[in-house]
């Protein structure tokens, strides 16, 4: 492989690049989807294939190619030169990368049973048990579970002496139940929203989640759902977010704002831009004192967990958010530069076919300090809400609008009545700053989300976010007539 | 490009593998570019060439899918082997209705090799005009240019074979001014048909109009939508509703609306594969012929698109729309929508409009709410207050929380020109023209 890969980058050498870099992945995955009693899908996907990014004249190309050979690694690394000269015809800002980037190594996903060692039969197994389990509670339209297993194994070269190997692991799954009636559907997921909960690591984080133990009570909670009273319109109340939902939130408000490439103008077309511009850089009061908010690749079971990024920077930690104070983004190594800041390993691309982008790797609200039966206790009034049904947040990631499965009325420091079509809406920073209160590490889970998309072509990473349930004063609450 | 001949070959290759069952080939190439540009400059541009082969394998009820872009012998006895060890660990599906058979499929044209051959140069040259115009202007623009062509090709185990070439070009860019933009997009199998610099000159006019933008208070307000707004509101229309799964289910938005009047007498939409004013591709993803298919007439709900599986449950046979098996779990899919034209144009629109919004696109639209197809968004791009028939100025973005089923029942004009865009959501071809409606629900504002 390496003999390969040097081919490449000895070619775009000679032929004039300044800079060049190769990825070779071979990504595997196995899926299965059970829909109300029958599987509906048992698949097994694989794709292999390198993609080769040069800089010449100043400027980038990317050219990628499914087939590995000599001859076609020829073909694609003069196609990306090619691309890149072209590039140059409208090109403005020559490319600098910064200090140069020499890893070695090897890394892989850290677990304790290979997932692809788990017979087919005993993966169907857990799926058909949380099916048969759902199906005992009376009042159900739909039931649907699923799980996702994936071994990327990617190569990594560079002209500056780079080479690394990683094997990356991922399990995901979920259950999910509906309920229709009354002018209502209903959705009730676990462990996550859309029935998708995913991490890094190997059979028993699935295991861990229980999907059976758990199908009866979301499945009884959707039938309920039906009948539950609505959330209250138009109020200004005090929320508590459960930890999935908040990790959505993190993602939503700050994972993209701190993306440098979306403060820099490269995303504007599509993702779009942010509210977090560079004067902002450690003198902007992003949220509350108990606001604490950190990037790393390094953590356990998240998706943003590696061993080196694709330019073949270290995985590493670095605030985003530090006692409410705006500290740091998300970057690569050319906007680093330009930032006179070094990389913190936030380039991805999604396979071999895409070039790299910023995208987040864990991006986490630090826990704080209380205990959740604590935080209930000290509300007088207000919402508890839990996992995501809706998202939407606007082009420079300001003014949102979530909406949630589930919800509960909290009064006088209990939990109350179920609430169903529970919203939030809000400006990031007045949201941030309104938080008062972050549950502590007991509460404190690593969630997944496996469906973020950016970037021209389009390309869907793999994030991780931990997160604890937190309180936040003076939302406005209800949207729905 | 492979061609009909090597496809067939590849094929039949796979299908020999499966004499102990039987099975389902889909192959897809793509040779495909793009050239992204951001601050006036090109700072992205890619190119992917690869080619993806799924089998579908059966043994009587049972099923296994697996797929690979190894198209050696070795890769395809791999991807044969576990599709049948899938199909062996699967309990059997009592509703599964069985492989087509062979059927003729209408011709169309949908390729054209000049839009094949687009170079990154001539990529550029386009891209460098619209940069070049939006400098002069001190704008800031950004966006993406891509052109390339693919390869369908579905065969089963019954001796369907069923192959489509295609091309595709899409420009679209966003011009900002510090408190502004404006954006365009055009979409085409020809890549002649885009007109990248009478788009880029459009987002240019938007984002220098929309300067300096006022706050106003949310609320409803009458509104006049280009059609990017209106290719948002049939592609949300499709994804929760359009599709038979969703109605058996009991989620569509057409749940209790089929045969009812439920939108204005001038909302009538429809599905057809075989139109070349749309993206045209004349068999779905098991290879059955697609049907043009009536899903709103004069404002009244007539039904889903189907595939072979929904269309068994329901009694009705395929009309042709099936996805590809690893997105099978959605069920069937319209994917080449046209909304009825009518007799209007945007400027008697806006004129006819004594307060009210022109809005030039929707962003980042999500569901908050099945029934009715409620959704929530933002407004991007150029909105702009319509006082007594006249654009009067600028504002500020907003957010709505709208059904847009409701929405539809108060539509007050069509255009008479209607535009081709793929879609931002699965990349499908919609022909769409620009609406008035009465009223739209705004329900927050940014700083």
């Amino acid at each position: 492989m390496k003999t390969l890969m040097s081919r490449a980058l000895d070619l775009a050498r000679l032929r004039g690049a300044q800079y060049a870099d190769i990825r070779v992945v071979h990504n595997r995955t196995e899926n299965i989807s059970v829909r109300d009693g029958v599987v509906d899908g048992l698949d097994a996907s694989e794709t292999e294939g390198f993609g080769v990014r040069v800089l010449a004249n100043g400027a980038w190309g990317f050219a990628s190619s499914g087939q590995l050979n000599p001859a076609e690694v020829d073909l694609v690394t003069d196609q990306a030169l090619q691309i890149a000269r072209a590039s140059a015809l409208v090109n403005r800002q020559k490319v600098d990368l910064g200090p140069a980037v020499t890893s070695q190594g090897t890394y892989t996903t850290p677990y304790q049973t290979d997932p692809f060692s788990v017979s087919l039969e005993d993966r169907l197994a857990v799926l058909l048990a949380a099916d048969a389990e759902m199906a005992k509670v009376q009042g159900l339209r739909t039931r649907a579970s699923n799980l996702s297993l994936q071994h990327e194994h990617k190569y990594f070269a560079n002209t500056e002496g780079a080479f690394t190997e990683q094997n990356l692991y991922e399990v995901g799954g979920g259950i999910q139940a509906m309920a229709v009636g009354n002018g209502e559907v209903q959705m009730r997921s676990y462990p996550n929203s859309f029935a998708r909960q995913q991490v890094t690591g190997g059979w028993e984080a699935l295991l861990s989640w229980d999907l059976p133990g758990n199908a009866q009570r979301i499945g009884s909670e959707a039938v309920a759902l039906l009948t539950a009273e609505p959330c209250p319109r138009n109020i200004t109340t005090n929320i508590i977010l459960g930890g999935a939902q908040l990790a959505l939130q993190v993602h939503e408000s700050c994972g993209h704002p701190t993306e440098l490439d979306r403060v820099y103008g490269t995303e504007a077309a599509y993702a779009g831009t942010s509210f977090l511009t560079t004067e902002k850089l450690d003198t902007f009061q992003y949220g509350s004192p108990v606001v604490n908010l950190t990037a790393d690749s390094l953590r356990p079971l998240g998706l943003g967990t590696f061993g080196w990024d694709d330019e073949g920077v270290p995985a590493q930690s670095s605030p985003l958010v530090k006692d409410g104070l705006f500290v740091g983004y998300l970057m690569s190594r050319e906007t680093a530069s330009r930032l006179g800041r070094t990389s913190n390993a936030c380039m991805r691309a999604s396979g071999w076919n895409r070039m790299p982008i910023i995208r987040m790797v864990n991006v986490s609200l630090e826990p704080g300090t209380w205990d959740f039966d604590d935080l209930v206790a000290d509300t007088d009034d207000g919402i508890y809400m839990e996992l995501n049904r809706s998202w939407s947040i606007d082009d420079k990631r300001y003014n949102f609008q979530f909406g949630t499965e589930i919800g509960y009325e909290i009064k006088n420091g209990k939990m109350g009545r179920m609430l169903r079509n529970c919203t939030y809406t809000g400006l990031t920073p007045e949201f941030w700053n309104n938080c008062d209160a972050v549950c502590n590490q007991k509460h404190w889970q690593m969630w997944g989300t496996p469906n973020c998309g950016k970037g021209q072509p389009g390309q869907v990473a793999h994030t991780g976010h931990g997160a604890a349930p937190a309180r936040f004063r003076n939302i406005k609450v209800g949207v729905l007539k | 490009m492979l061609g009909e001949k090597e496809t067939r070959k590849i094929c039949e290759n796979v299908l020999a593998r499966c004499k102990d069952g039987q099975a389902e080939v889909l192959l897809n190439f793509t040779d495909s570019s793009l050239t992204r540009f951001a601050n006036n400059t090109i700072h992205q541009n890619v190119a992917e060439r690869d080619a993806e082969l799924s089998v579908r394998f059966f043994i009587g009820k049972q099923m296994g899918t697996a797929s690979t872009n190894r198209l050696d012998a070795a890769g395809l006895d791999l991807v044969v082997e576990r599709a049948r060890r899938n199909a062996q660990a699967s309990p059997a599906d009592p509703d599964y209705p069985g492989l087509p058979s062979p059927a003729q499929y209408p011709q169309v044209q949908c390729f054209d090799p000049s839009t094949a051959a687009y170079t990154p140069e001539g990529r550029a040259q386009q891209v460098g005009t619209v940069c070049r115009l939006a400098d002069e202007k001190g704008l800031n623009a950004s966006g993406a240019f891509s052109t390339g062509c693919g390869e369908l090709v579905i065969a089963n185990s019954n001796g369907v074979f069923a192959y489509h070439v295609s091309s595709s070009a899409d420009f679209q860019s966003v011009v900002m001014a510090e408190d502004a933009s404006g954006r365009a997009h055009g979409s085409d199998w020809q890549a002649s048909r885009v007109d990248v610099e009478t788009l880029g000159r459009q987002a240019i006019e938007t984002a220098e109009r929309g300067r300096n933008p006022r706050k106003i208070e949310p609320g409803e307000y009458p509104v006049v939508l280009e059609h990017y707004v209106t290719e948002d509101i049939l592609s949300m229309l499709n994804f929760y509703g359009m599709g038979a799964l969703s109605l058996l289910e009991g989620r569509s938005w057409m749940n209790e609306r089929i045969g009812k009047k439920v939108m204005s007498d001038q909302v009538t939409i429809w599905d057809d594969g075989l139109d070349p004013a749309g993206t045209p591709l004349p068999f779905d993803f098991e290879g059955v012929p697609r049907q043009r298919v009536e899903i709103v007439t004069q404002g009244v709900p007539v039904g889903p698109v189907y595939d072979r599986y929904t269309g068994a449950k329901a009694g009705k046979p395929s009309t042709g729309h099936a996805l590809p098996p690893n997105a099978r779990g959605m069920g069937p899919v319209a994917m080449h929508l046209f909304m009825a034209a009518g007799s209007s144009s945007l400027e008697e629109m806006i004129r006819t409009t004594e307060r009210g919004l022109y809005i030039n696109r929707f962003w980042y639209t999500r569901l908050v709410h099945p029934s009715a197809c409620t959704i929530t968004g933002m407004t991007r791009d150029g909105v702009f207050m319509i006082e007594n028939g006249e654009i009067a100025y600028p504002v500020k973005n907003l957010r709505f929380t709208q059904s847009y089923v409701e929405a539809l029942d108060d539509v007050q004009a069509v255009s008479r020109d209607t535009h081709l865009l793929l879609g931002e959501y699965g990349g499908f071809g919609m022909r769409v023209p620009a609406l008035k409606l009465g009223h739209f629900n705004f329900t927050g504002n940014t700083a």
